[in-house]
């Protein structure tokens, strides 16, 4: 929105900065973790980022479209944790 | 979009950013996928949920701002789940604790 002040706009580009360092800091954890459950807890960390990430998009452009691609990418991030957890244990999802 | 949503989604903004540093920070310093997945699982599903909360707060409670809200019942309810089905996992791989903390019940 052309209307908005210039603090409104500047907290979100430091939200957006700050998600998306974090998103790479959590590569990191994915990269070196020494267990996969470890890996696993990082690759939700940075689904949750990513979601994040999309949230503040949606304020930054003022589409609100973007709100509902961050609640998908919220579904999608907890089913593929479920799932890497499922074939973890038992190596199998579909029983 | 009045001075006061303003104001409320700066903050919202800065709360949520604080806790998404709080659980990277967790989730690289912590020692154990335990400890680890505390710090993720509770600091993140905060900051985002508090995005969300600012996207609620600018969209009004209609149309995207009820998606906010959706999306924030989801995190809450998901992430511990997830949480939950991680910690069974790595307990089932037979991963120790960091120190000389242990399971109660285990001999």
């Amino acid at each position: 929105m052309a209307t908005d002040p210039a603090i409104f706009s500047l907290a979100v580009q430091v939200g957006l900065v700050i998600a998306s360092g974090l998103t790479l800091l959590a590569g990191y954890r994915v990269i070196k973790g020494p267990t996969v459950p470890d890996r696993v807890v990082a690759l939700d960390t940075i689904a949750t980022n990513v979601v994040a990430i999309a949230a503040l998009y949606a304020l930054q452009t003022g589409e609100g479209l973007f709100v509902t691609v961050s609640l998908v990418l919220a579904i999608i991030g907890f089913i593929s944790t479920i799932a890497v957890s499922q074939y973890v244990i038992e190596g199998d999802i579909v029983k | 979009m009045n001075l006061v949503q303003e104001i409320l989604i700066t903050l919202l903004i800065a709360v949520g950013s604080f806790f998404l540093v709080v659980g990277t920070v967790g989730l690289i310093r912590l020692p154990d996928v335990y400890n680890r997945m505390h710090a993720t699982s509770k600091a993140t599903t905060l900051g985002s949920a508090s995005l969300l909360l600012a996207g609620f707060v600018y969209y009004g409670p209609e149309g995207a701002g009820l998606t906010s809200l959706v999306g924030i019942i989801f995190l809450f309810l998901t992430a511990p789940t997830g949480a939950h089905m991680i910690s069974r996992s790595a307990q089932k791989m037979g991963i120790e604790f960091f120190g000389d903390a242990e399971w109660p019940g285990d001999e």
